[in-house]
């Protein structure tokens, strides 16, 4: 296994505080790797220390076998990195923005502007590429910060918090872009939010962060099971005529988590090795099952967990 | 080398094609012309021209204006401030610094390349004024400037550079320390208008409480009194520059503060070469220099140290 990233044991004290605390992890070639946890886990000072941009207190990062401390213009010629809230030069336009951060990485010329236009492609602005970019929406900003990130050729792309702020239909194009540099174009992602929802639907693992510690890490399954313990299933009952005395029945059945009404729907929530009797049983009361499944565990739940233990 | 080159490049086409360079610049451009006209008016036709006419209209004035290098050092701490007081506090607010630092280049290329932007154009606004003033008083003179006047108007434009060089690097260094460009711009303004204005007055204040003087003291006593009040006076750079660009621009100016009748005591009055002016003031230009030095290295030191973390 090719690792592109490897963190071992990275800790940074501010003042005496640990907003990292020996955290490692590592990140396979051409996965998307989601760094998830609550503002101020220390998402942010963990990608400072992979970009060599903060110093670790102890520990070490290395970015495709360079150490981000002692070698950071190594890390950083092959890493692309879209900080939170990035910003352009508001006076100048799309185009001369793309070309200043070309110009850093001393891509110049001929080379450097067929490098902008098909950036500016692939983000879908080049119908702007002549605006100021202090004209820009938050999502274009985001998309504009992405191409800064493409014009380099990363081979690892670092993206801190791309779709905080931003519109549904901004925050689809940036998800689809992500999606699209991991699958298509070979590069490996490492993506920190702590939107729920967007990580579990583009990560292919996840480590999830609190209070400056790595808590947990793997592939979105693993860490249910790991978390929650038991795995969780859910029926879905609807009744001809429907008695407070079944579901009150239902509710006192081994295995049954917990039982919610709406209208004429019963929500059974249950212990999933338990589903072949319980369906057996919630048919005997009369219930018709509409759909039975095996759930699948929402960060959100995930992260809950964590919230009350913590 | 790579990085700082394309920050230099940038900052300087910001520089040169921002409106607050090209208003400095159309006033600074004015009150040159102004002054310069006045100083050219002042010398009647009749009277023979002095022997350095160049030079001495550079630092004399006539027709009720100030001279131009009384300008310069008035306006120059401005053309440094007004450059540099945002370098670095605007980069952080509109997050374009984090976005420079995470290219591959070193950090203290934003710095050096911020830096000497600003130094390149301070040269060249100065540089085109010294031109045009010198153009207008021999388009309204018809004398020529000598090898020697023209060696005195480029020290005398260096010592401006360096000048308004220390007020840059003062600019950047607040621009770093403060959050927000519009602290940093009132500190700057603050220390101008102390180190330009205010020192003379407190340099006389600790002068007297260190020395006092009354009617009877002794010579030693008052030529001790002066010597602390100048030292004092020459923490400023204004003080430096005014020493510096007067023993330059004057051949016939050897000594500053007061003089003793004993030093005195054969002096043949002639002018001074220009090796033995810069003589006189090699002192003030060392000062000047280490000023900016100290300046310029305490805000890269800090750049270098400061965490990434407060962006």
């Amino acid at each position: 296994m090719e690792w592109v990233v490897e963190a071992s044991e990275l800790t940074k004290l501010y003042d005496g505080f640990k907003a990292v605390d020996s955290v490692s992890f590592r990140i396979a070639k051409g996965e998307i790797f989601g760094l998830l946890g609550p503002n101020g886990a220390g998402k942010t000072t963990t990608i400072l220390m992979l970009l060599g941009l903060t110093e670790p207190t102890s520990g070490t990062a290395r970015v495709y076998g360079y150490n981000s401390t002692t070698e950071p213009l190594q890390v950083k010629r092959v890493t692309g990195y879209l900080p939170e809230n990035v910003g352009f030069y508001e006076e100048l336009t799309a185009a001369e923005n793309l070309f200043y951060i070309a110009r850093l990485n001393g891509i110049k010329g001929e080379e450097a502007e067929r490098k902008i236009e098909e950036a500016l492609e692939v983000v879908g602005l080049s119908h702007v590429k002549d605006q100021a970019t202090g004209t820009f929406s938050k999502g274009m900003r985001q998309r504009l910060g992405l191409a800064s990130v493409l014009i380099k050729d990363p081979k690892l792309v670092i993206l801190d918090e791309p779709t905080t702020g931003i519109d549904p239909e901004g925050t689809e194009q940036v998800l689809r872009l992500i999606m699209k540099m991991a699958h298509e174009m070979g590069v490996t992602v490492m993506v920190s939010s702590h939107l729920l929802y967007q990580m579990q639907r583009i990560c292919d693992r996840v480590g999830i962060m609190f209070k400056g510690k790595m808590v947990a890490q793997g592939g979105i399954d693993e860490i249910g099971a790991q978390v929650l313990g038991e795995k969780q299933g859910v029926m879905k009952l609807t009744c001809e005529n429907l008695e407070p005395s079944s579901i009150e029945r239902l509710k006192n059945k081994d295995g049954v988590l917990d039982v919610s009404t709406s209208g004429m729907m019963v929500v059974v929530k249950f212990d999933e090795s338990r589903k072949a009797d319980l369906v057996r049983d919630a048919v005997s009361e009369g219930f018709i099952p509409i759909e039975v499944r095996g759930k699948e565990y929402s960060l959100e739940e995930i992260y809950m967990r964590y919230f009350q233990e913590g | 080398m790579g990085g700082a080159g394309a920050v230099f490049w940038k900052e300087l086409t910001d520089y040169l094609g921002s409106k607050r360079f090209l208003i400095i610049f159309l006033i600074i451009v004015a009150v040159s012309l102004f002054s310069s006209y006045g100083a050219t008016e002042s010398l009647s036709p009749e009277t023979t021209y002095p022997e350095y006419l160049f030079v001495t209209l550079l630092s004399s004035s006539g027709g009720g204006l100030p001279s131009f290098l009384f300008f310069i050092s008035f306006f120059g701490p401005l053309i440094g401030i007004v450059l540099g007081f945002d370098a670095i506090n605007s980069e952080r607010s509109r997050g374009t610094l984090s976005l420079l630092l995470s290219q591959p280049i070193y950090r203290d290329a934003v710095i050096n390349g911020k830096f000497l932007a600003g130094l390149a154009t301070v040269a060249i606004m100065i540089a085109s004024i010294i031109v045009m003033i010198t153009g207008v008083s021999i388009g309204k003179l018809g004398v020529v400037p000598n090898g020697q006047e023209v060696a005195r108007v480029v020290l005398f434009f260096l010592a401006c550079v360096l000048y308004v060089a220390f007020w840059l690097s003062l600019a950047i260094l607040f621009s770093l320390v403060f959050a927000r460009s519009s602290t940093s711009a009132l500190v700057s303004i603050a220390v101008w208008i102390f180190l330009s204005f205010f020192i003379y007055m407190v340099a006389g204040v600790i002068a007297d409480e260190m020395v006092p003087l009354t009617q009877q003291s002794a010579i030693e006593e008052i030529a001790k009194h002066e010597s602390i009040r100048s030292m004092i006076m020459r923490l400023s750079p204004s003080v430096l520059l005014e020493e510096i660009s007067s023993a330059i621009l004057n051949p016939s100016i050897r000594l500053f503060g007061i003089a003793m009748e004993s030093q005195l005591k054969g002096l043949i009055v002639s002018p001074l070469s220009i090796g033995q002016s810069v003589m006189v003031v090699w002192p003030q230009f060392v000062a000047l220099v280490a000023l900016s030095i100290i300046c310029f290295a305490v805000s890269y030191v800090a750049f270098m140290r400061q965490e990434i973390r407060s962006i």
